[in-house]
């Protein structure tokens, strides 16, 4: 480590409070100070002492507890007081290259469309047709736009192929012999766990500890695990504290609790101010048109209208995206993604910041879309929707399309998942190697959009409490190589990629917890 | 090896592979009607003739059939309205616990049928009861017709005149069973989902009526409308918004027909308890549960039990914004066309786990033996009622069964047997 605990820690401590100051709990927090002040339990003389008390008892500390347990998450530890914003962003200059070209293609792409269309990236709608959303903004599923011309600007095989040829420039191949042997599509040498750190870091998982996804089966008497475990969530949730929330999740939620745990978990509390908010999202959606709606509709089109479970939201994920792309508070976690938004202004208004919309690099939606619809079947509230929605894009989902070097990082994702294969199923891995079957090329797209539209929705969601659970996105490149595990015998008979792939089709009837516990905690290594 | 003597011969008059292609499977040979069979899978058509007064037969020990004789009694919707009322008057009468009213006169237990009358005969009540709530909308449908076919909502006297010139004339003018209407209160303020209307298909095997024996199908689902809800009163001639019958859904201009707008039941139950609880969950669960149970209940000491029969039947729930779930009506031959590969696949299982229950060990059937499958071969279908094991539990409860699944694996209901505690919800 570069700096001395101490200096991180006051840069940290810093960096909070520059963050909460002038949040709205801030204000909230000032407000019931000075309400304090009437109350005959604070004294004058031991005002300080007094009012910390009583914020302490009135719950008004655990919010701010949670708030500042909310920021040490999402935001990365301050690797040096010296180091530029860009190093936050992505410390090493290679990937910052590498996402800067990715994203160069994939606006000149944008724009070519637009110019081909004759549409520009963003107009002002007229009033009819704004009074027109305005009534459809419930049903927008029964819109059958003319989106023929519109075709999605990458596919996830495309990003694939730029991950596989990223190289490090001052690597050199004689160095690192056990990297040399790696034989998968990842060729940079990013840093990741093996089972023995796994195995630490997932310790919640493991054999001896309960699990929802595993013992709560019908089998399983409720007394054993379940009614436990249903009663400490619920404590959880009356004491209000993210913290323990998030240690909670890790042996998965309750169905009946997993809304509250992962709002608690993710700090939202749907205050007005907060509906206000997406309302606003809302109007500007109505007032303004955009181009990436366009591909928003297709791609909801094409992904959710067609899916088993997600079909019945498709509404929903029209509301949510379209309000994504425009929300501008969005841009703070670029603050620490190695992507950079493309900004544009609505046309007749360039230069002019409150016209100004952005891009999220990612302008393939088919992702995004399956990471909101499981959110569908928590949270029927709009404004509550999008937020937790939000929420998880900016601390996870992003990670999953820009280029980096962090460890929940799509690369580093590919990397572990690929080294997991070779290390502990090389009979399997080098099989399929030579009939042409890279793994990766299948698990990929199971990666990249966490697993969603692939496995069935009460799994994806002990899942995904599991990523909330240990703030990690590394668990998806684990139960990829579960998955491989699980249906080995059957990878070992085939002798094509289409048939590889036809083996690992299916995903609906997997149960994530036992194979997860499986490959971590009883395979032979 | 066994010869063909063996096996069992079947007919069927409804030319469907989810069927067909299990029959055969089994190894069993096909056969004409007029030959000897012991299987024949008819449609509600063939069961009226085969015990018919003047074109009927009997059938011998080793024939099985998928109907009941009378099987209307539930499956006719006038004449399922007029059971249950029947039922609960009898209840009623003894003073049962179950028949129970709240201060407005409905019962607590047994309302889960929609205000119904018989057009044109109740039609002077209907008014009555139209009059008490002059905003309500209500569904008009034939008592004949299956999928959808001649449905219309009405939220004006006028709109029915038609029927109140007929109740004029004199009772002892016979009414073809053709022209005979339902007509029920709508529930226009039904539990939607992502805005959609959605209502429940399930699976319920009756194996005998007295004593009752009842399985429920574990994969049922919901079929959703493809357009968004809405009560509006605009609105009441679109079929596409308030008719959930795939038959109807299937012709809208937004049905997808990869999915056809359908949903597993676990799926629902995963987004109820996620979005509402797991008591209010559990409690609509147990609640469908004993709507259903009630309804053959109900019918049971008018059907002709006959030895010979079993049926499948295709149960059409709707639920409530208030979680309540609504018996809209009974289907005796339910769909076996497939909508898409998921639902061919369902189909296709369906009709395995009856058969196995149906005809025990694929073998040629005597239709004397005891009804009483081993568990193993259930298949996806639970046991959702079984008087002869309720009755013989005594007053032993067991505990409800793990996550709200109390469909009485074991046989026992506390209320069948008329005690007033209704453990899961009171």
């Amino acid at each position: 480590a570069m700096l001395d605990p101490d200096r991180g820690l006051s840069l940290t401590i810093a960096r909070v409070v520059q963050r909460l100051q002038g949040s709205s709990l801030h204000s909230q927090l000032e407000r019931q100070a000075r309400v304090s002040l009437h109350k005959p339990e604070i004294k004058l003389e031991s005002l300080k002492e007094d009012i910390k008390d009583f914020l302490k008892t009135s719950g008004w500390e655990k919010k701010l507890q949670n708030a500042v347990y909310s920021e040490l998450n999402v935001f990365p530890l301050p690797c040096h007081p010296a180091a530029p914003p860009e190093h936050i962003k992505e410390p090493l200059a290679y990937m910052r290259k590498a996402q800067g070209s990715w994203e160069k293609r994939i606006l000149k792409s944008l724009n070519s469309m637009c110019t081909e269309l004759s549409i520009p990236l963003a107009q002002k709608r007229p009033v009819s047709e704004q009074k027109e959303l305005l009534n459809k903004w419930n049903e927008m599923g029964t819109d059958e736009p003319d989106l023929s011309l519109f075709r999605p600007v990458y596919a996830p095989k495309d990003f694939l192929e730029v991950l596989m040829n990223l190289r490090n420039p001052n690597y050199e191949n004689g160095e690192q012999p056990s990297f040399r042997n790696h034989l998968g599509l990842i060729q940079v040498p990013l840093k990741v766990k093996d089972i023995s750190e796994l195995k630490e870091d997932f310790s919640e998982l493991g054999l001896n500890i309960g699990q929802l996804g595993i013992d709560d089966s019908a089998q399983v008497p409720p007394e054993f695990f379940e009614n436990e475990h249903v009663r400490v969530g619920q404590k959880v949730l009356a004491e209000e504290d993210s913290a323990a929330a998030q240690q909670y999740v890790r042996q998965g939620c309750p169905t009946a609790l997993r809304a509250d745990l992962w709002a608690l978990i993710l700090n939202i509390s749907n205050q007005p101010e907060d509906i206000l908010y997406y309302e606003q999202l809302k109007s500007n959606v109505i007032q303004h048109n955009l181009l990436v709606d366009n591909l928003i509709y297709k791609d909801v089109k094409l992904t959710a209208s067609n899916d088993d479970y997600y079909f019945v939201f498709e509404d929903y994920l029209y509301q949510v995206l379209l309000c994504f792309s425009r929300d501008t508070s969005v841009l703070e976690h670029f603050t620490y993604s190695s992507a950079t938004p493309p900004k544009s202004y609505v046309q007749g208004k360039l230069g002019m910041e409150e016209y100004a919309v952005f891009y999220p690099p990612n302008v393939n939606y088919n992702s995004f879309i399956l990471s909101v619809a499981p959110l569908c079947f928590l949270y029927h509230e709009p404004s509550k929707l999008y937020q937790i929605f939000r929420e998880m894009y900016v601390r996870f989902f992003f990670r999953l399309h820009s280029i980096s070097s962090h460890p929940s990082g799509i690369v580093s994702l590919c990397l572990l998942f690929e080294t997991l294969l070779q290390t502990h199923l090389p009979q399997l891995f080098y099989h399929l190697r030579e009939i042409g079957a890279q793994p990766l090329r299948i698990s990929f797209k199971w990666m990249v959009r966490a697993f969603s539209g692939y496995l069935a929705t009460d799994q994806l969601l002990l899942l995904w409490d599991r990523i909330l659970g240990y703030n990690s996105l590394e668990i998806l490149a684990v139960l990829a190589a579960a998955v491989f595990a699980f249906r080995a015998v059957n990878l070992m008979e085939v002798t094509s990629l289409a048939a590889a792939e036809a083996v690992l089709a299916d995903l609906s009837t997997l149960k994530v917890m036992p194979l997860l516990q499986i490959f971590l905690f009883a395979t032979v290594t | 090896l066994g010869t063909m003597a063996g096996k069992v011969k079947w007919v069927t008059d409804i030319e469907k592979s989810v069927l067909i292609n299990n029959f055969e499977k089994r190894g069993w040979i096909q056969v004409a009607e007029n030959e000897d069979w012991n299987f024949y899978w008819m449609s509600v058509q063939t069961i009226r003739n085969v015990f018919s007064v003047e074109t009927g037969y009997r059938l011998s020990d080793d024939q099985i059939v998928n109907h009941f004789p009378n099987h209307y009694e539930l499956t006719r919707k006038d004449l399922m309205v007029k059971n249950i009322k029947r039922y609960r008057k009898e209840l009623e009468k003894e003073g049962s616990p179950l028949a129970e009213k709240d201060e407005n006169g409905k019962y607590i237990y047994l309302d889960f049928v929609p205000v119904t009358f018989m057009l044109p005969a109740d039609y002077n009540l209907f008014v009555e009861e139209f009059r008490k709530n002059p905003s309500s909308t209500w569904i008009m449908k034939p008592c004949g017709k299956a999928q959808g076919k001649g449905i219309f909502l009405i939220n004006k006297l006028s709109q029915i005149k038609k029927w109140s010139r007929d109740s004029k004339t004199s009772s002892f003018v016979s009414q073809s069973s053709k022209e005979a209407y339902v007509i029920s209160l709508y529930i226009n303020n039904p539990l939607l989902i992502g805005g959609k209307k959605f209502d429940l298909r399930l699976y319920v095997l009756v194996s005998t009526y007295r004593p009752l024996r009842c399985y429920m199908y574990k994969l049922g689902f919901c079929r959703f409308c493809t357009v968004k809800y809405t009560p509006s009163t605009s609105e009441l001639d679109n079929m596409f918004v308030h008719l959930t019958n795939v038959a109807i859904q299937k012709h809208g201009d937004d049905y997808n027909h990869i999915h056809g707008g359908k949903w597993t039941v676990s799926n629902l139950r995963l987004y109820l308890e996620s979005t509402r609880g797991k008591e209010v969950t559990n409690k609509l669960f147990d609640e469908i549960h004993w709507i259903i149970v009630q309804s053959l209940k109900a019918v049971a000491p008018v059907m002709n039990n006959d030895k010979h029969c079993f049926e499948c039947y295709g149960y059409d729930i709707i639920i409530d914004d208030k979680l309540k779930p609504w018996l809209i009506e009974v289907n005796a031959s339910p769909s076996l066309t497939s909508s898409t590969a998921n639902d061919r696949i369902l189909k296709y299982n369906l009709i395995n786990d009856t058969l196995n229950i149906a005809v025990p060990n694929g073998e040629i059937p005597d239709c004397k033996w005891n009804k009483s499958p081993p568990k193993e071969v259930l298949g996806n279908y639970e046991v959702l009622y079984d008087e002869e094991m309720a009755q013989s539990d005594g007053p032993e409860r067991d505990p409800r069964g793990r996550s709200g699944q109390s469909m009485g694996a074991k046989g026992s209901r506390a209320r069948d047997l008329g005690k007033p505690v209704l453990t899961t919800w009171k």
